[in-house]
């Protein structure tokens, strides 16, 4: 093949290779980059939903950081409820998922079992536990009465300094297992004569732990971190179906406070504007973790 | 000691997981009376009033339905349009094709949940809310920045040789992509397609704020109606709960594999 029929043709298939692209990028572009390009705008506005915007400038953004206390109830609950999530999720599911290791017939089973409750919606998740943390008919409340502890049974979700916790140890039930298959993947990765090594020179099973599986696991822990981060921030439905948020805003997180701003309080401009504080946050977050977990990594 | 100590609480766990199932599943065909007084114990008479109640009085066969037809399109077209993409950007090593992959990137980084308000706007203006259709395009837009991350990473991990072969025998990039891409990643493609199902079956948020016509609902927002209207009645909400699951429930038992493939694959970068 001569070499400008080459070329023509390499342009050829770059054209088609385009056209590929093309109907993902027009729905992502219009769907997905312009609403959240307009959201900057509108975080800009003072707006019902109904008569004409009112332009504001970064009104919206200093009354949001400076006076709202609705707002930082939300945020300070929002941050409660990653670390309590992140801390139990992770510990738990690399606990378990050192049990699960090896892929015997009994621990893929129980893999699938863990696994389960990441499948169900957060709403049936949310209804479940509504259930199980029923003062009067709720099986835990049943469960304590048994062991004779009944008369120390909490409002689950009623009582305003339990239920962002509440709902974190249903959270955490619900996505554990999930996290326990990226740790059993994470760890089959270690090398076995590491840990036969360690045992001739007479390592004990937490030493071993400490010197081998933890610092080898580091960047899974990253993974199973950041994304259990994002799955906090994220929790609108689960938290929706379980209290709405209540009572008096002890389980409200940023997202929900963003629907209840613009959809109950029609303010959209305001939740405009509360919204892109979420990204940056999440953002920032996310950015702090990487680089904390990625130290980590490179001092072990 | 370490034996007892794992057999232990792999024990309760196991326990912890299963118990609530149980209730629940016990529980839809029992009266809520024996769900209060034996939570635990199998139903005294096998009861399908509830089931009777959901399907003729609530038609829970119309969400069900809508959410089957929400779920299946959002599934079709997202993974059409993301592996199309993904094996572009994959091929085109030129600046277009980098600009693109970030382009796409930038959706990994921006929660979708911020964008409720612009969608809802613009879905209102363009008489997109209380559709299907529109539920359909949301889940597109949302899902496609992880999808094609996920299958464009795959794709770019096959042998380049094979498409090179390909190309000296005249094949053009779309046939290459339907002919050699599209079968050999079938893996990738079966787990994001279950990643994306369990999505689509299950959101809340985008419904919630874009459909408010009964006729319109999906089985998550029912599920929220039923917990007002038939609060006093957890057998009631447990009956719709299993209605509602039992599609994933099935999938799962068939392909554990793929579920835990898929709805980890989100996790590298979700």
């Amino acid at each position: 093949m001569t070499s400008p029929a080459r070329n023509s043709r390499n342009k050829k298939e770059k054209r088609i290779l385009l056209w590929m692209a093309l109907p993902a990028f027009a729905v992502y572009a219009s769907l997905y980059l312009y609403p959240a390009l307009s959201n900057l705008l509108y975080a800009t506005q003072k707006w019902d939903g109904i008569t004409k915007p009112e332009f504001t400038g970064l009104r919206n953004i200093t009354y949001l950081l400076t006076q709202d206390d609705l707002f930082r109830k939300a945020l300070g609950n929002n941050l409660r409820f990653m670390l309590v999530v992140v801390i139990f999720q992770t510990a738990f599911a690399l606990l378990f998922a050192t049990f699960l290791l090896k892929n015997s017939k009994t621990n893929i089973f129980l893999r699938i079992v863990f696994f389960f409750p990441t499948i169900l919606s957060s709403v049936s998740v949310g209804i479940i536990w509504t259930f199980l943390y029923d003062p009067s008919y709720g099986s835990i409340t049943a469960f304590l009465k048994a062991i004779g502890l009944g008369s120390h049974a909490p409002l689950w979700l009623g009582n305003e300094s339990i239920t962002l916790y509440s709902i974190a140890l249903t959270q955490v039930w619900f996505h554990t297992g999930q996290m326990i298959v990226i740790y059993v993947a994470g760890l089959q990765q270690i090398p076995k004569e590491l840990y036969e090594a360690a045992e001739v020179d007479g390592a004990s099973r937490w030493q071993q732990f400490k010197g081998i599986t933890w610092p080898m696991a580091l960047p899974t822990t990253a993974v199973v971190v950041a994304y259990t981060t994002i799955q906090t921030f994220r929790a609108f439905d689960l938290i929706f179906a379980m209290t709405g948020g209540g009572p008096s805003y002890a389980s409200e997180i940023l997202v929900t406070q963003i629907y209840n701003t613009a959809f109950i309080s029609q303010k959209f401009g305001y939740a405009s504007a509360q919204s892109i504080v979420l990204v940056v946050l999440v953002l920032f977050i996310t950015w702090l973790q990487r680089k904390t977990l990625r130290v980590n990594d490179g001092a072990k | 000691m370490y034996k007892a100590l794992r057999a232990s609480l792999l024990t309760v766990y196991a326990t912890i997981i299963l118990l609530p199932c149980m209730i629940v599943i016990t529980g839809a065909f029992k009266t809520d009376f024996e769900i209060y007084t034996k939570p635990l114990s199998l139903p005294a008479v096998w009861s399908f009033g509830n089931f009777r109640k959901l399907f003729v009085e609530s038609n829970i066969a119309t969400p069900f339905m809508n959410s089957v037809i929400v779920s299946a399109f959002s599934v079709f077209f997202t993974l059409l349009f993301a592996s199309l993409a993904a094996y572009s950007i994959s091929r085109l090593f030129t600046i277009t094709g980098r600009i693109l992959f970030l382009l796409f990137s930038l959706g990994l980084a921006i929660p979708g949940q911020v964008n409720i308000i612009p969608i809802f706007h613009l879905f209102v203006n363009l008489h997109l809310n209380n559709s299907l259709v529109g539920l359909v395009l949301v889940n597109i837009a949302l899902t496609l920045p992880i999808s094609i991350f996920i299958l464009s990473a795959f794709f770019r991990d096959l042998p380049k040789e094979m498409f090179e072969c390909a190309g000296m025998d005249g094949a053009g990039q779309f046939r290459i992509y339907r002919s050699i891409a599209l079968p050999l990643s079938k893996p990738a493609l079966g787990a994001t397609a279950i990643f994306l199902f369990v999505i689509c079956w299950n959101d809340l948020l985008y419904p919630l704020m874009l459909i408010t016509e009964t006729g319109k609902k999906t089985l998550p927002l029912v599920l929220i109606d039923y917990k007002g209207e038939y609060f006093a009645s957890y057998s009631m909400q447990f009956a719709a709960i299993l209605v509602a699951s039992l599609p994933m429930v099935v999938m799962y038992l068939f392909m554990q594999r793929t579920f835990q493939a898929g709805l980890t694959a989100g996790a590298v970068k979700g």
